[in-house]
């Protein structure tokens, strides 16, 4: 067997334990990305739209978030920035993932970029903590089925959505509260949870109706980061983490 | 071409930047500063309270009933569960409060 073909099967096993590693993500995303089809379409996105804004955002609560504003005739850019804030934790994954893939090619890194979502980074840390090296084939091993399967399902969610007789008997329109709701109760074991959202739920309901909508959005977040920044950092227990 | 589909492209544009952003600035510098990395942490669960916290002055027993039993499940089971539970309580309340 020559060197070469030595490489060859080291970089297919390697691609292949990625793909075992991405199972569970992709079981545990598929509902959400059929829900997303299907309340995308439910919001006034065409089947095509729903399919691109998976392929090209592939970030689901922030794709949550965007449909959820949609339906409620926000400004475009302001649906642009929240989907820029639900997203913005992926700078500290980046930050974080970027010295372990510092070795690749620039293109596979700025494609290992594109599909940096949280199981993504959490598996990928995870294996170079234990010193293993974090290579490519094995990085789109695990990447690669998640966005393929995210992106389709997503597809089917929007055509087969369609098919709902009755959304608010089904309780449609009020699923992705119970969503958002599910993802703010994820967080909570992150230091200063509870003053957060305590505040940013507060900044909201006041702005909602003062301002109106949907500048609480926007006035909540900022409300809920401002608390976190201003309190003493020891309250925080940033600095306590190795 | 649609107003969505420049929202998605815009939405994607601003996603890859955060996806490539950490490593193209954060990482230059030696040391994040802690009230940054406090703030930078509060970001998801301040963003999404304010789409949850609104929904409640509009929202009746149903609703009410199913973010509580969202919250209960919250304490043992994952994110699915949670919500398939929040889901199954709307879905019944509703047939019997409206």
């Amino acid at each position: 067997m020559s060197a070469e073909t030595l490489t060859e099967n080291s970089l297919a096993s390697d691609f292949w334990q990625g793909v075992r590693l991405s199972m569970p993500v992709v079981v545990a995303s598929a509902p959400f990305a059929v829900l997303f089809g299907a309340l995308a379409v439910d919001n006034g996105f065409s089947v095509l739209e729903a399919f691109l804004m998976s392929a090209l955002i592939y970030g689901g609560a922030s794709q949550m978030v965007g449909i959820q504003l949609f339906g409620q005739h926000v400004a475009p850019w302001l649906i642009v920035l929240s989907i820029f804030a639900v997203n913005f934790r992926h700078v500290l994954y980046s930050a974080g993932i970027g010295r372990r893939i510092a070795h690749w090619p620039v293109i596979q890194q700025a494609l290992g970029y594109f599909i940096l979502t949280d199981p993504q980074f959490a598996v990928a840390e995870a294996r170079a903590n234990t010193g293993q090296t974090v290579g490519f084939a094995w990085y789109l091993g695990l990447g690669l089925p998640v966005y393929i399967f995210w992106v389709i399902e997503s597809a089917l969610g929007a055509v087969f959505g369609k098919l709902i007789p009755d959304t608010h008997a089904l309780g449609i329109d009020f699923l992705l509260p119970i969503y958002f709701l599910g993802l703010v109760l994820g967080f909570r074991k992150r230091p200063l949870w509870l003053p957060v959202v305590l505040a940013s739920a507060a900044a909201s309901i006041v702005a909602y109706k003062t301002v109106g909508s949907p500048w609480h959005v926007s006035i909540g977040a900022i409300a809920g980061v401002l608390l976190a920044v201003i309190l003493p950092p020891h309250h925080s227990g940033v600095e306590t983490r190795p | 071409m649609s107003t969505t589909f420049w929202i998605i492209i815009a939405g994607a544009i601003a996603t890859y930047l955060t996806r490539i952003g950490g490593h193209l600035v954060i990482s230059r510098f030696e040391n994040i500063h802690p009230r940054v990395e406090a703030g930078l942490n509060a970001v998801p669960a301040a963003v999404l309270t304010t789409l949850v916290a609104p929904e409640l002055l509009n929202a009746g027993p149903a609703e009410w009933a199913a973010l509580v039993v969202t919250a209960v499940v919250s304490l043992r089971g994952g994110l699915m569960a949670m919500f398939l539970a929040g889901a199954a309580v709307l879905i019944v309340a509703r047939q019997f409060v409206e």
